[in-house]
């Protein structure tokens, strides 16, 4: 098989190694059902985004217990990252990077929160939690209505006000890097 | 040798005359090492030899040689409660040679250093491939390994500086972000040959076991194809806690946070997942407002480092050393002006030079004990030249908070205090 000849020789260009290897010595397949346990990250166009679904006025209590203490009251004011406000401060000399202000993916928000919050036991909340709190940060940005409901259709489709604020650097751009020649 | 840190960073007994302090430390390197009792005036000063100390399982340093890093938080805050550090920084004005020691390798994490048994760590590779594998740490000792020195230097390495300059801090404050180490591992063309990559997967998501689940995602370039590696192994060692054990993410040349530590996933895909690090923090805001994304490479830079900022020099001979570097490739060639960027002189290497490795560089100089600035200037086999701090705010503003790479100048008032300054 080229591809693997290709990786020994690249190795093998380093310094002397022990026999080839073949690639069936190493570790041991990955079944469905335990990828599905880390398999947590969620794309732009809402891919990886669960079932479930969670409102704004859900999550303002949700946050109250789980991230009022970091990050203040209404998202302001904490000791950690400000989440609300900052709009049309990004040409100040203090510039207020926030998620309404600054954040150019919703389905980001729910990444984050699962993966990383709350800080002392994150991937405590339930994916509905998830959900609702996420609803309730856009809410505080008046991204979401404050009666307002996300899920994992509606959350991609959600343009944050911050979306076109972004210029790839030419070398790593996206939208050209592995464009076919 | 003549430059000598100020009481604040050398602990100095109460009983020792200034003349022995300085007189002390009139041996080159030695402004890096503290004294601990008066200096030897003469031969018969030197204490007497004698049995020393028992041999030991594991050799610390001198008590004599006390260097630590400095827990920070964001810019400006120091000096502060380890609880609330967001990283610590490598003491580069007591440091000599080229590779940073392996406990004074800076540090930034995310959600503390998890404290993880190899035995349960595991590597789980997936997404747009043929057969999705999990490895242990003892697989992937197994394999075919490679060894290189890089640096790794966070994103915000230098970040002091974006709009004011503190004239009281030192070469650690602006520059502690960025250290240089032998990393041993796995090439990732090994591991993506393992799991028969998609041959359209041209995109990664490496993702850390650690509270934040810090993923980033990594673009796969031939170059970063080609030299990105899983390590656990560290000068010689395994990774330490703060470094990534039991295995990291290697990507020599480019932003710290895409070495993930303590890694435990990556996932094959064919575009960016816009995670919360590559969109809301590591973009660099510019003047107008919009931010730069995927400025994924380290720039091409430089730091004197003795004398820096907090020391004291005398007039007379005095040598000039520092650090250069880029994630393009090997550092071609360093200037040193030692009248505030006006003349340049080029500055002698360390050799063999490596590529994206930090290097240090040396250079004589007589200073005449007029008040002066000096300043070095490193360009890279690539043609890029380390910018001065005016072009360079010109073209990024002072908001973008990541990716500083002006020129660092440091100003000598006639007493020979060596200060911060923006140019």
């Amino acid at each position: 098989m080229s591809s693997h000849k290709l990786v020994l020789a690249g190795v093998l260009a380093i310094g002397p190694l022990a026999a080839p290897a073949l690639a069936f010595d190493f570790g041991r397949p990955a079944t469905p059902e335990e990828i599905k346990l880390w398999d947590i990250d969620v794309g732009p166009d809402g891919k990886g985004l669960p079932d479930g679904s969670g409102t704004a006025v859900q999550g303002k209590q949700i946050f109250a217990n789980n991230c009022a203490a970091c990050h203040g009251d209404n998202g302001q004011g904490g000791i950690k990252d400000r989440l609300a406000g900052g709009q049309g401060t990004l040409t100040s000399s203090m510039p207020v990077k926030t998620v309404g202000s600054f954040w150019p993916y919703a389905t980001t928000l729910f990444d984050y929160v699962r993966r990383a919050m709350p800080y002392p036991t994150p991937g405590s909340l339930s994916t509905d939690e998830t959900y609702a709190v996420t609803a309730y940060i856009l809410s505080l940005n008046g991204i979401v209505a404050a009666d307002g409901k996300v899920d994992k259709d509606s959350l991609p489709k959600i343009k944050m006000p911050n979306r076109d604020g972004f210029i790839p650097e030419p070398e790593f751009d996206p939208a050209r890097l592995f464009r076919k020649k | 040798m003549s430059f000598k840190a100020p009481d604040d960073l050398l602990p100095r007994p109460a009983n020792v005359s200034r003349r022995g302090f300085v007189g002390g430390l009139s041996a080159g390197v030695l402004g890096a090492v503290a004294t601990g009792a008066a200096g030897a005036e003469t031969l018969a000063d030197v204490p007497d030899r004698g049995p020393g100390a028992d041999l030991s399982a594991h050799s610390d340093r001198s008590r004599f040689a006390k260097i630590d890093r400095i827990p920070e938080s964001t810019p400006g805050k120091r000096n502060i409660d380890p609880g609330d550090a967001i990283n610590s920084k490598t003491p580069h004005q007591r440091l000599v040679g080229n590779i940073t020691p392996t406990d004074l390798h800076y540090e930034r994490s995310h959600s503390g250093v998890p404290d993880i048994d190899p035995a349960q760590h595991r590597l789980l590779i997936h997404g747009m491939v043929e057969k999705p594998l999990i490895f242990s740490v003892e697989d992937l000792k197994r394999m075919p390994s490679i060894t290189r020195i890089v640096f790794i230097e966070c994103t915000g390495n230098g970040w002091e500086n974006w709009k004011k300059a503190d004239p009281d801090i030192t070469v650690q404050n602006t520059h502690g972000l960025v250290s240089t180490n032998e990393w041993t591992g796995v090439p990732l063309k090994f591991l993506i040959d393992l799991v028969s990559k998609d041959s359209n997967a041209s995109w990664m998501l490496a993702e850390g076991g650690d509270g934040a689940g810090v993923d980033r995602s990594i673009p796969l370039t031939d170059e970063i194809v080609n030299e990105a590696f899983v390590a656990y192994g560290q000068n010689g060692e395994p990774l330490r806690p703060a470094h990534g054990f039991p295995m990291r993410l290697v990507m020599p040349g480019f932003e710290g946070n895409l070495n993930i530590k303590w890694l435990r996933r990556l996932k094959f895909g064919n575009a960016p997942w816009m995670t919360r690090w590559e969109t809301a923090r590591y973009t660099q805001l510019l003047a107008d407002g919009k931010a730069r994304q995927f400025q994924l490479r380290m720039e091409t830079n430089s730091v004197i480092t003795q004398p820096s900022g907090m020391m004291q020099i005398q007039p007379g001979y005095n040598r000039i050393s520092g650090l250069a570097w880029s994630g393009h490739g090997k550092i071609a060639k360093v200037d040193i002006s030692t009248d505030g960027a006006k003349t340049w002189t080029q500055a002698q290497l360390s050799q063999p030079v490596l590529s994206k490795a930090q290097m240090r560089f040396q250079m004589d100089w007589v200073w005449d004990g007029k008040p002066t600035k000096i300043v070095s200037r490193s360009t890279d086999d690539h043609g890029n030249v380390q910018p001065d701090r005016q072009s360079f705010i010109a073209a990024m503003g002072t908001n973008a908070l990541f990716h500083y790479n002006a020129q660092q100048t440091w100003s000598i008032d006639e007493a020979g205090r060596v200060r911060n300054v923006l140019a």
